[in-house]
């Protein structure tokens, strides 16, 4: 069967560069990858398309691109699983890196935040003579994980990069999470301390666009998700992340639902003059137009049973 | 008259009072009954989650056998929601062991969740039940002229496994059908599916305002008049932050945010003061001049 390829080019060499599009057809068929038709075309019919690729069995992670508006791996995704006869099927690089070339991106600013995570072992006592060794079992939960490829799809689509280009991102978070959940790893402490603070942790908003596109199964959102809990337990739960975890679980284990006038305020802490005063225009444009929850906060009709459950299963709270 | 579970959330009876009644008028009129789960409660909405997801496994256990109990599916009327328990649903229906365990904690209360529960949002429920058919034949004012935006909230796009997009692919073009069946014009945008930014609101305000003014002024400049949304943690942020956007990119934005039954309702002939649209702090009455609705 025959498809458009619309493929998003720029060539930094022109006067006055910026993006644009060509459009390719393909015959493909039911074994034809992304990756395959994208050579085809270079090969056959426009030799200056520029693209990266090597192991073409989805293990080296060079292809990672946005293919019809999410991230994958042009060598992983067959095209008769995305298009019929006759479909266009969008290419553009990935996101959030600078484009150098058509569909290939600078990865610097990948590579500069897996090296602020410290991505190496960092054991505690005298050398073995040997390896370091860990018991089996207590390596299997991090075989997910190691199996990123660095392809940078994660990064790609993760939509606070999109906003805030500081920000750690899933690939080097989940990198992180390696080393903390590493049982040789001895330093915990100063990585949680580190992954605490601004750009880390806490500035994921959670929205699932990771876990989506990794081609690997790393999951990387998961892996915030268990940093953030392994950073409250070991002493890191002042951070505003950590109070706002706290404050929600507390409330919630209280009335059964969520007040929703308590939990910014217990979050950011009411003696917080500067955040309070925040929230000020906020919520009196809000009390103008009555958008705005009870102020009398009524209990969940049996919350007793509730609160019996978070305190069976979250005794400290 | 199909019938189901009420599971309203939180949001909807807190911090945007509007939707609730606005849910419970559409859904009548359509012939939705509704028994509410009053004993129900939070879904931990990825909050508690991060902190013991098996605590929240717990209570979404609780309330899914709550509706076994009426032997009736739930209806939920927020994305997030519905991303939670839905999760939360696959990981007790994958696994009898963990299904068990979890429901050792609910033995007291007389609670046996056997995992046969089924949460839907209102916006499936429409499409997969009710009918597209039928939803347009309720259509009395339909929105000719008016251009909306759709925007989805995070939880009822992904993880896409857990939300039955296999068996169901109609779910991922969802809002795009129904604003077509309502007569209004789509304003495809690349923001639809993206995160409004509201879970690091408190923790990240720069980059959580940052986010509705890139989606409010992706789909204004694309020519919206409005964006519909089945999340009301999206309404709180891409209508309450709006302002904030505005002062941080220094743009006129005031894109108004609709709840998506009060887009259905408008359709419907509902007045907007009954839809709650005096509620919201961008101003819809552009849109009410469109669909010709008086202002409340």
């Amino acid at each position: 069967m025959q498809v458009t390829f619309k493929v998003q080019r720029y060539d930094p060499e022109v006067e006055a560069p910026k993006p644009y599009w060509s459009e390719y057809q393909v015959e493909v068929n039911e074994f034809t990858t992304i990756l395959d038709s994208l050579i085809q075309v270079r090969e056959d019919t426009d030799g200056s398309l520029a693209l990266r690729c090597s192991c073409r069995s989805a293990i080296c992670g060079s292809c990672a691109m946005r293919i019809n508006g999410h991230a994958g791996l042009a060598c992983k995704t067959r095209v008769i699983t995305i298009a019929s006869e006759g479909d266009t099927i969008t290419i553009e690089p990935a996101g959030v890196m600078p484009v150098i070339k058509d569909l290939v991106v600078d990865m610097t600013p990948f590579w500069d935040k897996v090296k602020a995570v410290d991505p190496w072992l960092q054991p505690q006592g005298p050398e073995p003579e040997g390896e370091y060794l860990a018991p089996n079992e207590d390596m299997l939960h991090l075989a997910g994980v190691m199996d990123c490829i660095m392809c940078g799809a994660c990064v790609s689509d993760c939509t606070v990069l999109e906003v805030d280009p500081n920000f750690l991102g899933p690939a080097a978070l989940a990198k992180a999470y390696r080393f903390v959940a590493d049982p040789r790893d001895a330093e915990d402490k100063a990585r949680l301390g580190m992954l605490s603070d601004y750009t880390g942790i806490w500035d994921c908003t959670r929205c699932y666009e990771c876990v989506q596109v990794c081609p690997k199964g790393v999951a990387p959102m998961d892996r915030i998700m268990a940093l953030r809990d392994r950073a409250m337990h070991i002493g890191f739960d002042k951070t505003t992340g950590a109070r706002h975890t706290d404050a929600f679980a507390e409330l919630v284990g209280h009335s059964g639902w969520l007040d929703e006038l308590k939990l910014p305020i217990k979050t950011v802490g009411m003696l917080n003059l500067p955040a309070m005063l925040n929230f000020a225009p906020v919520g009196l444009r809000a009390l103008r137009r009555g958008k705005m929850p009870p102020i009398l906060h009524k209990m969940l009709p049996n919350v007793e049973n509730v609160r019996r459950i978070f305190r069976r299963i979250e005794p400290e709270d | 008259m199909a019938k189901y579970a009420f599971f309203p959330g939180c949001v909807s009876r807190g911090g945007c009072p509007e939707l609730y009644p606005a849910a419970k008028l559409i859904c009548e009129r359509l012939g939705i009954e509704l028994e509410e789960l009053a004993g129900a409660s939070c879904t931990g909405a990825g909050v508690l989650q991060e902190k013991n997801q098996f605590l929240g496994d717990v209570l979404n256990a609780r309330t899914f056998a709550m509706a076994e109990g009426l032997g009736l599916p739930i209806l939920t009327i927020c994305s997030t929601c519905q991303g939670v328990m839905s999760q939360a649903n696959k990981r007790l229906k994958d696994d009898p062991e963990y299904l068990a365990k979890v429901n050792s904690h609910l033995a007291e209360e007389g609670l046996e969740y056997k995992g046969t529960a089924v949460p839907k949002h209102l916006l499936w429920i429409i499409i997969e039940d009710v009918g597209l058919e039928k939803l347009s034949s309720y259509v009395t004012a339909p929105l000719e002229h008016l251009r909306v935006a759709p925007f989805y909230g995070c939880y009822i796009m992904r993880p896409t496994d857990a939300l039955g997009f296999d068996e169901n692919p109609q779910r991922q073009t969802s809002l795009e059908t129904v604003i077509t069946a309502l007569g209004g014009q789509v304003v495809d945008f690349p923001g639809k599916s993206r995160c409004c930014g509201f879970p690091i609101l408190t923790i990240n305000e720069r980059n959580s305002v940052a986010m509705v003014a890139k989606h409010t002024t992706e789909a204004l400049d694309l020519g919206a008049d409005a964006m519909v949304t089945p999340c009301p943690l999206c309404h709180l942020n891409l209508d309450g932050y709006q302002p904030k956007a505005m002062s941080q990119t220094q743009r006129n934005i005031n894109l108004p945010i609709l709840h998506l039954p009060q887009l259905i309702g408008l359709a419907m002939g509902i007045s907007p003061r009954d839809l709650g649209l005096q509620r919201h702090i961008i101003s819809p009455s552009d849109v009410l001049g469109i669909v010709g609705a008086a202002t409340p």
